[in-house]
């Protein structure tokens, strides 16, 4: 059978993200694009947190994956201002809240300011209350802050939007 | 060296270097909620000091380990505001602000930049930088608050003021300077900025910490 980037899209989808394994490395939007010719495949990574040390593993799946299909990957990775929050899928947004991470608010408005985020916008991914507050900027991961929600006294992580 | 391998290696080690000193607060921050921001704050300024690095190592043949970990004291191009070591609350967060102020400054030129290559990497680095200005300034503002907070915060800006103005080059640094005389709420003197090039002596403990695992294990260490 002949590999088509259709096949390649589907197999990367099957990759969990190293710490947040509720998503795939194609709900987060890191796939930024692929492209096959014969059984090479080239794929373009764009990473999500610079610092974040999920990336190498990442990106040695995606290695892995596509030689399980009998093809040979080369990961480019594009160190532009291609990845933003705003290419999560729809999916993986919902996704993120059923396993407890509120998801980033989209960024159409533009850069976060702090008064956003001090603000009663963010939903509480466990009882969907907006009372909630801004405990820590940072969290357990560079891709989260942690809330306090007002109304079901409970903790919970919020994705930052970037 | 070419003028871009050298732009990136400064805002390599400043990051870096930078990154290496907010560690220095895991585990030891005043409460938990600080320990785990100065601790991302770190990995985040490590992570860009890595993009750049590894930029800079195309440019120069060489690799991101060997320009981080291998250079000789005096070749290192961090801005000598970065190297101090301050265990104490008032002067990180007034270096913490004085630095991200100056930093986004920085990196707005360069997203303008006609390279898309540094241009690329500034953007995708201000986006985290948002919130480590964010982070600053909620504490500037929480310091501000009482006599007392406002009076360690002045201290600890005077202490540092000459080495903030070292930050940035003289075309930048006139808007940097008159952000800070808008936004905090005491004099500052005229002063001769701290020169990148000059280096601390504190600088050096850093790095000898800082490459142990590197020079004992010259064939690479595993994990």
């Amino acid at each position: 059978m002949q590999l088509t980037e259709q096949r390649v899209w589907e197999a990367l989808a099957e990759i969990p993200d190293p710490e947040i394994p509720v998503i795939s490395v194609v709900d987060l939007g890191v796939v930024k694009d692929v492209a096959v010719k014969g059984l090479r495949v080239r794929i373009e990574f764009t990473p999500t947190f610079m610092g974040c040390p999920a990336l190498e593993t990442m990106r040695s799946q995606m290695e892995e994956r596509i030689r399980e299909l009998g093809a040979e990957a080369q990961v480019e990775v594009v160190m532009d201002d291609s990845w933003s929050t705003d290419r999560i899928t729809p999916e993986g947004r919902e996704k993120l809240r059923e396993a407890g991470f509120a998801p980033p608010a989209p960024r159409a408005a533009g850069a976060p300011t702090l008064v956003q985020l001090q603000s009663k916008a963010f939903r509480c991914p466990y009882c969907g209350s907006t009372e909630t507050r801004l405990d820590n900027i940072f969290g357990p991961t560079p891709c989260r802050s942690v809330r306090y929600c007002e109304s079901c006294r409970q903790p919970f992580e919020q994705f930052k939007t970037i | 060296m070419n003028e871009r391998a050298n732009l990136l290696l400064e805002l390599a080690d400043d990051e870096l270097i930078l990154g290496w000193r907010d560690s220095e607060w895991t585990g030891i921050a005043p409460f938990l909620e600080e320990d785990v921001a100065f601790s991302s704050i770190a990995q985040n300024e490590i992570g860009h000091a890595r993009a750049l690095y590894e930029l800079a190592a195309r440019d120069l043949g060489t690799d991101a380990d060997s320009l981080a970990f291998d250079r000789a004291p005096e070749d290192y191009r961090c801005t000598p505001l970065v190297e101090l070591r301050r265990l104490e609350w008032a002067r990180t967060i007034a270096r913490h602000w004085l630095y991200e102020t100056a930093d986004a400054i920085r990196l707005e030129a360069l997203k303008a930049s006609g390279d898309p290559e540094v241009a690329g990497l500034a953007a995708k680095m201000d986006r985290e930088e948002i919130y480590h200005r964010m982070h600053a300034e909620m504490w500037v503002e929480r310091l501000l608050a009482t006599d007392e907070g406002r009076g360690r915060l002045e201290e600890a800006v005077h202490e540092l003021w000459p080495y903030a103005l070292g930050v940035l080059d003289d075309g930048l640094r006139p808007g940097f300077e008159a952000i800070v005389r808008e936004r905090l709420p005491f004099e500052l003197p005229d002063v001769e900025p701290v020169p990148r090039g000059r280096h601390e002596v504190e600088l050096e403990g850093l790095l000898e910490e800082m490459t142990m695992v590197r020079r004992s294990a010259p064939a690479g260490a595993q994990w």
